[in-house]
């Protein structure tokens, strides 16, 4: 007698190996696709492109986007949508380069000081929340389109920015700011291992204490074998990503600049590996606590619930108006860590960053399986389709698509996989 | 013995047409009151003033003999006064335990949602009101009409209403399902609730109401206790808008 029928009186029909694993159908399409995607282009490129150095650059170049995608989930979710996002994070961005570059060492700090690059990172989410609850207030209390305002904040906020700067690139910014940036904060071989580590040991945990809880509750559970099996998936997921990035070596010369950086004497033979990059730790945080938002927390649930049904949400007691600001409000906190991650990435600040963004983000959150219809998305999803993106453009880019092309076949993918979506969901029977 | 629920002279007007005109109305404890009239003629309107979904432009509405503050469906609950609406009032998207709790989740010393425990609470209270009901992690818009309306009668019964509103509670259901709140109205009754019917089906309303009050026009056009009245005198209050008995 097995554990599972114990708690499962009823006889069961026989189930296919997918529902056994309870797996989110649409979620392995979006991987199968994008596993597609990095096949072919792996051919087209003569494997160039599932190297660990162009993986590297992928995952660095998809953060930015994919931390406003989460906020973007919430956004759409509720049937709003943000078009001044790119715009948001030029102004934020601005305001950080201008903070530790010309203000802050204009009062006295010098150049290098420990405080500078906290204190401009303070500066541009504090902008970005005023931006993101003013915008949210202006919809939620005062009944302007979510469109119209955001609309509005697309022509604005970039040009806040450009008067800042005078429309000067600011740069260079502050070293520890740039670890933010990817290729210049990463976090070598011993601690990306512990990370993985810490990860896969929090990813079986949680898939443990799920099924423990819900035996608490004499829930019906999947059969072992099948948490075993996620567990190991879970598993070989987290370490392949970091065994990948951790097989992406700093080159010989890279060392020589600076050996101690890498915790050697002298640069004849020494090796180091890039490993995990702080950005995408950040993006990976991110996510962790967007989701945990989402699935556990009244102001997720309220989210959804007034995507799914406004009236509903109001009758039952929500305040929408104020949920609308808070939304807004995370969305500007997002495109200021955004702009944390895109700024430093370049190592300055100039005026045309983050342009055509909020189409990227939007696109990301709807090709990640986002509705506009409201009520329905995923945080995982728009990461997933951000990734997407970004290995489309990347991947054209590598094999020589002319540029007109490249934006065609964006484009279509985003149309065909907003198809693709509401098919699925006709054939499933829900909205 | 004090009425549980008076509105007293209750007014409102939408951009000029006076939905609601200078009506007054009560509610004893265990009891049914049936609100009748034609679409258009305040009864729901009414209604939604004591739910906190509409703000009245004069009037009092009383609670158990105080003066209560109704500005939001938020406060009216703090009465204890629950709502089933005619549209249900239900998110699609969502499944049965996250409507039932919605705007009072549970939550876990941490003050993160408590899904586990919601549902389990779920599965208890539906046990009681519809055994049928097994689809628990589904979201609510693949249910049917029946069960969407025992999740929306499971909300008001689980955070024990006082006052119980039900606008058009039978009117996309089944033959049986109407039998099944028919039972729950009885059974409400019995534990003391006070009950607000909206129906268009007076036979219904004779069958499930203590009393009936008519409306037309925004107007109360009078209130009877059904064992005083025929089904032909409510039917010549709704539509001529007077009542025989005082005619005569």
């Amino acid at each position: 007698m097995s554990v599972e029928s114990a708690n499962t009186p009823t006889p069961r029909r026989k189930r296919s190996l997918f529902e056994e694993l309870e797996l989110d159908t649409r979620l392995l399409g979006m991987i199968g696709a994008f596993i597609l995607v990095a096949l072919v282009f792996n051919v087209l490129t003569d494997g160039r492109f599932l190297t660990p150095r162009n993986i590297f650059n992928l995952t660095i170049q998809t953060v930015s986007v994919a931390i406003m995608a989460t906020g973007m989930v919430f956004v759409i979710v509720t049937r709003h949508i943000d078009l001044s996002v790119g715009a948001v994070l030029a102004a934020c961005s601005a305001l950080m380069a201008m903070t530790q570059v010309r203000i802050l060492p204009g009062m006295g700090f010098e150049i290098g000081h420990w405080a500078i690059p906290w204190v401009a990172i303070a500066a541009g989410i504090l902008l970005g929340a005023l931006i993101g609850a003013f915008n949210g207030w202006l919809i939620g209390y005062q009944g302007i389109p979510a469109f119209i305002v955001t609309l509005g904040g697309f022509l604005i906020w970039r040009n806040v920015g450009w008067y800042q700067t005078n429309g000067q690139t600011i740069g260079p910014l502050d070293q520890t700011f740039m670890m933010f940036g990817g290729i210049n904060g990463t976090l070598g071989g011993t601690v990306s291992w512990i990370i993985g580590v810490i990860a896969i040991v929090l990813a079986i945990f949680g898939i443990f204490n799920a099924r423990r809880v819900k035996l608490a509750h004499n829930f019906p559970v999947k059969p072992m074998w099948a948490e075993v099996s996620l567990a190991v998936i879970a598993t070989a997921a987290i370490a392949g990503f970091i065994g990948i990035l951790t097989s992406y070596e700093v080159p010989a010369r890279v060392v020589a600049r600076d050996p101690a950086k890498y915790g050697c004497e002298v640069a004849e033979g020494c090796a180091a590996v890039y490993g995990l990059p702080i950005s995408v730790l950040l993006l990976i945080a991110i996510a962790a606590i967007m989701t945990v938002v989402a699935r556990k927390t009244r102001f997720g649930r309220y989210i959804f619930a007034t995507g799914g049904n406004p009236d509903a949400a109001e009758l039952s007691g929500i305040n929408t108006r104020m949920l609308t600001v808070k939304i807004f409000m995370l969305m500007g906190v997002l495109c200021a860590l955004a702009a944390v991650v895109a700024s430093s990435r370049l190592a300055n600040h100039s005026n045309d960053l983050g342009t055509l963004d909020e189409l990227r983000v939007i696109a990301a959150a709807v090709i990640g399986g986002t509705a506009l219809s409201g009520g329905i998305g995923t945080i995982y999803g728009a990461i997933l389709g951000a990734l997407i993106m970004q290995s489309l453009q990347s991947g054209m880019a590598m094999v020589g698509v002319d540029a007109p092309l490249q934006n065609i076949v964006v484009g279509a993918v985003l149309v065909v996989a907003v198809f693709i979506d509401i098919q699925y969901r006709k054939r499933m029977g829900a909205k | 013995m004090t009425p549980l629920v008076e509105m007293k002279n209750v007014s409102i007007a939408f951009g000029g047409v006076q939905a609601v005109d200078n009506v007054s109305i009560d509610l004893y404890p265990g009891e049914v009151v049936g609100l009748l009239g034609h679409n258009g003629a305040g009864k729901s309107t009414l209604i939604k003033m004591l739910s906190g979904a509409y703000k009245m432009d004069s009037g009092e509405i009383w609670i158990n003999g105080h003066k209560a503050q109704i500005h939001s469906p938020r406060d009216a609950r703090h009465y204890n006064i629950e709502t089933i609406y005619q549209t249900l009032a239900l998110a699609d998207n969502l499944d049965a335990a996250s409507n039932l709790f919605l705007g009072r989740e549970l939550t876990t010393g941490l003050g993160f949602v408590d899904d586990d425990r919601m549902e389990a609470e779920t599965r208890k209270i539906m046990a009681r009101l519809n055994p049928n009901f097994k689809k628990l992690k589904e979201p609510v818009s693949a249910l049917s009409g029946g069960q969407r309306q025992s999740v929306a009668i499971a909300r008001a019964v689980y955070f024990n209403a006082k006052i119980l509103i039900m606008d058009e509670p039978t009117a996309a259901l089944g033959v049986h399902e109407t039998a099944m709140v028919a039972e729950l109205i009885q059974e409400l009754k019995k534990q003391g609730l006070g009950i607000f019917l909206i129906s268009h089906d007076t036979r219904e309303m004779m069958e499930l109401c203590d009393r009936v009050a008519v409306m037309k026009n925004g107007q109360m056009v009078g209130t009877e206790r059904v064992e005083d009245v025929t089904e032909d005198d409510i039917l010549s209050m709704i539509i001529l808008g007077k009542n025989p008995k005082a005619a005569a």
